[in-house]
C-alpha cells in the first residue's frame, strides 16, 4: 500500500485571543500545530499501515519553510517520508489555487514514488475552515472521494469506510485510488516516542518549487485564486451575560424564570 | 465561463424521505433578494428521483422557476452522479451565482463542483450581501472557529458559488398559489461507473424528526449530565417549549445519545432562538457551532466554565435540581 496524507500546519485556534481594545485578532506567541482533522487523517492511515506492515505512508505539506517542523511531528507518528511544496508564488492561495498546486505536486511524486493507492485529508483546516481542498484535489486528479470518515480499513482493491452523515453513519466501500477526508474518529492520535522524535528531527524534508512541477503559473497563488478576501473583522463581542448565582437553586431557576419570562423569550 | 444569464440558483437538497431540506427553501429568501438585485430570475434546482412534492415546496416558498433532474440513478446521493448532473446543467444555463445548503451532502458535492467548473466557492457562510459597485456577491463567514469573520468576492469568475449555513435565513412564508414554470431536463448518469458502493447505512432516531439545524429552541446536554438518564430531563424541558435535544461531543463519545445530536465543529452547527446548555463546559469545538444561537442560557455549576462567556443568562448551581425546577415553572404558567 502506498498511503498519502496532507497536512497543513495551522495556528492553534484554541489559543487565539481577540485584542479586546483594536478588536483584531493577536495571532503573536499563538503556537502552530499539525492541523488536528489531519493529525486524525494520519492516525487512520498509520492504523492501516498496522494491519499491512509493508504500507509506505507519505506527508505532504504546502507552506513556508516552518511547516517542516509539521511534517517532522508527522514523521515521529508514523509517516515514513515527507515533501513541502514551498515558493513564494504559491502565496496567498485560496482553496482552489491550494488544491491544484497540491494535485500537480502530487503528479510529480507519483512519478518517483509510484501511485498512491489513498490519499488521506483532514476534514478541514481548523483555521480557514472549508473543508474545500479535499475534494478539490480528488477533482484534480479525476478519482472518487469519501468525506467525513471515522476508519478505513483495506480490503482488496477497496477501502472499507465509516463516515459520518448529516443523520447517523454509513459503511461504503470505495475502489483505490480515492481520497478520503477525515472527521474527529473515536480514537486519539498515537504519540510519539524519544526516539521516533529524535530520528524524525534528524531527517532533511526535500523542498519541491514551483519550478519542480507541472503548473500553468496563472493558476497559482494569489493570482489564480477565484476568491478573494475583502475585509475581516472580528464578530461582534456578546457584551458580558447577566450571571445568576442565588442563595438556592430554587431561588436562582426563579430568577431566570422571571428574566426570560420579562425578556418574552418563552 | 460565459455569462449568459443574471440568474441566481439555489440547489434544493432533497431529504431520504423525498421532501426538501428546510435550508434550500430558506435559501429561497436571500436567492429573491439577490436575484432581484443581480437583475435575474430565482430559480431552484432539484436533483433526485421522484420529485413532485419538492418541486411544489419550492414553488410554494418563492421560486420563480423550477429545473429538475429526476431519475432513478439519482434517487440516493452519490458524488459523482450528482457533481455530473448539476455541472451539466450549470454548463447549459450559464447561472451566475449558485447558494448551495452547507449540510454534509452540500459541502460534499460543493467543491467538486467548484473545481470542475474552475470557479470560486466560498464555505459555510452566514451573511450574504450584494455589493452594488462591482455586482458581485459578498459572502461572510466565520474562520479560525469563529474567532474571525471574512467577506468573500468571486469577482472575475462565473458561477460564484457558496455554501450557506443551514438557519441562518428564515422561509419567506408559504404561499400555495405561487405559480412557476418546471424545467425537467434529461441528464443521466450511467450507475456503472460509480467507484463507491453503500454497504450499510445506520441511522439514527432523532426523536420529533426535528433537524437539529432549524430547531428554535435546543437544549442540550454535556458530560455534567452524567449518564443516558440525564437526558429524560432535558428532554421534558425541550418538550415544554417545543424544542429538541441536542448534546456535547463529550455526550455523544460517551454513548448517551446519538451522534445526530451533536452540536459543534464535528457536529451541526444550530441558530436557534434559545439554546440551553446544561452541564456543558463550552469548549471552542461546541461554541463554534452556537454561536448563531439568539439567546444562550448555560446552567453550569462551575463559576469559571468557559460557557459562561458567551451566555446571555448563566446560571450557576446543579442542573439536576434547576432543569426540573425550570421545566416545572414553565409548564405551570403556560395554562
Ligand atoms: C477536533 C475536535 C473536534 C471536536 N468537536 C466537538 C464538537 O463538535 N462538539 C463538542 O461539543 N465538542 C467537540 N469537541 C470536544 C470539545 O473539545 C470538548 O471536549 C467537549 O465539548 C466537552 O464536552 P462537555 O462540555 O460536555 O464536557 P466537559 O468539558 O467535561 O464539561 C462538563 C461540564 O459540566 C459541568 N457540570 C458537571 N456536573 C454538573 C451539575 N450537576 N450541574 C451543573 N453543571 C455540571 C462541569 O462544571 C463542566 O463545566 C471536539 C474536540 C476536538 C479535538
Ligand atoms: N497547504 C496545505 N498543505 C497540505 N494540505 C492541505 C493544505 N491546505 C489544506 N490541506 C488539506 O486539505 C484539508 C482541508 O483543508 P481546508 O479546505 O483548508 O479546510 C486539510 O485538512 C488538509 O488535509
Amino acid at each position: 500500500m502506498n498511503i498519502l496524507v496532507c497536512i497543513k500546519q495551522v495556528p492553534n485556534t484554541m489559543e487565539i485571543k481577540i485584542d479586546p481594545i483594536k478588536n483584531t485578532l493577536i495571532r503573536a506567541g499563538v503556537p502552530s500545530i499539525v492541523n488536528p482533522f489531519d493529525a486524525y487523517a494520519l492516525e487512520v492511515a498509520a492504523r492501516i499501515k498496522d494491519s499491512k506492515p509493508d504500507t509506505i505512508i507519505t506527508v505532504l505539506s504546502m507552506g513556508p519553510e516552518q511547516a517542516k517542523q509539521a511534517l517532522k511531528e508527522c514523521m515521529a507518528v508514523g509517516a515514513d517520508k515527507a515533501f513541502l511544496v514551498s515558493d513564494r508564488a504559491f502565496g496567498g492561495a485560496d482553496t482552489l489555487a491550494t488544491s491544484y498546486t497540491l494535485a500537480a505536486t502530487i503528479r510529480k511524486l507519483e512519478q518517483e514514488e509510484g501511485p498512491f493507492d489513498v490519499i488521506f485529508c483532514g476534514k478541514q483546516a481548523i483555521d480557514g475552515d472549508t473543508a474545500q481542498v479535499g475534494p478539490e484535489i480528488a477533482e484534480h486528479l479525476g478519482i472518487p472521494q469519501i468525506t467525513y470518515a471515522i476508519e478505513a480499513t483495506m480490503a482488496e482493491d477497496e477501502v472499507i469506510v465509516k463516515r459520518e452523515t448529516n443523520e447517523g453513519f454509513e459503511v461504503v466501500a470505495v475502489k483505490i485510488p480515492c481520497l478520503i477526508t477525515v472527521t474527529k474518529p473515536q480514537f486519539e492520535p498515537r504519540f510519539p516516542t524519544i526516539k521516533s522524535k529524535l530520528k524524525a528531527n534528524r531527517t532533511e524534508i526535500p523542498v519541491i518549487a514551483c519550478s519542480d512541477i507541472s503548473v500553468d503559473v496563472n493558476l497559482i497563488g494569489l493570482k489564480g485564486s477565484p476568491t478573494k478576501v475583502k475585509k475581516t473583522f472580528t464578530p461582534p463581542q456578546k457584551k458580558g451575560g447577566i450571571i445568576i448565582a442565588e442563595a438556592t437553586n430554587l431561588e436562582s431557576t426563579e430568577k431566570l424564570y422571571k428574566l426570560l419570562n420579562d425578556a418574552n423569550i418563552i | 465561463m460565459e455569462v449568459k444569464t443574471k440568474d441566481l440558483w439555489v440547489f434544493i437538497e432533497v431529504s431520504e424521505d423525498g421532501n426538501a431540506k428546510n435550508v434550500g427553501l430558506e435559501l429561497l429568501n436571500p436567492g429573491k433578494y439577490l436575484a432581484e438585485k443581480q437583475g435575474g430570475k430565482l430559480v431552484a434546482i432539484i436533483v433526485g428521483y421522484k420529485l413532485e412534492k419538492v418541486v411544489k415546496e419550492a414553488i410554494f416558498y418563492g421560486a420563480e422557476r423550477v429545473i429538475t433532474i429526476d431519475s432513478e440513478e439519482y434517487g440516493r446521493y452519490t458524488t459523482d452522479a450528482y457533481t455530473h448532473a448539476v455541472y451539466e446543467l450549470v454548463a447549459k444555463y450559464s447561472p451566475s451565482t449558485m447558494l448551495i445548503g452547507a449540510t454534509n451532502q452540500g459541502r460534499d458535492m460543493a467543491p467538486r463542483l467548484a473545481c470542475r467548473l474552475k470557479t470560486g466557492l466560498t464555505a459555510d457562510c452566514t451573511a450574504l450581501g450584494y455589493d452594488e459597485e462591482s455586482g458581485n456577491i459578498a459572502w461572510t463567514r466565520p474562520a479560525f472557529g469563529g474567532n474571525l469573520m471574512a467577506t468573500i468576492f468571486c469577482p472575475n469568475h462565473r458561477p460564484q458559488l457558496g455554501t450557506v449555513r443551514p438557519g441562518v435565513f428564515k422561509k419567506i412564508e408559504k404561499n400555495e398559489g405561487n405559480i412557476a414554470e418546471v424545467i425537467k431536463e434529461d441528464i443521466r448518469y450511467d450507475v456503472r461507473q460509480l467507484k463507491v458502493r453503500i454497504i450499510e447505512v445506520l441511522k439514527e432516531i432523532n426523536d420529533n424528526n426535528i433537524e437539529l439545524e432549524s430547531a428554535e429552541v435546543i437544549v442540550a446536554g454535556g458530560r455534567g449530565i452524567g449518564g443516558t438518564e440525564g437526558f429524560a430531563p432535558l428532554k421534558e424541558l425541550a418538550d415544554a417549549l417545543g424544542g429538541v435535544v441536542g448534546a456535547s461531543r463529550a455526550a455523544v463519545d460517551s454513548g448517551w445519545i446519538g451522534h445526530v445530536h451533536q452540536v459543534g465543529q464535528t457536529g451541526k452547527t444550530v441558530g436557534p432562538k434559545l439554546y440551553i446548555a446544561c452541564g456543558i463546559s463550552g469548549a471552542i469545538q461546541h461554541t463554534a457551532g452556537i454561536t448563531g444561537s439568539d439567546i444562550i442560557v448555560a446552567i453550569n455549576k462551575d463559576p469559571d466554565a468557559p460557557i459562561f462567556r458567551i451566555a446571555d443568562y448563566g446560571i450557576i448551581g446543579d442542573l439536576k435540581e434547576i432543569v426540573p425546577l425550570l421545566t416545572k415553572m414553565i409548564k405551570e404558567n403556560k395554562v
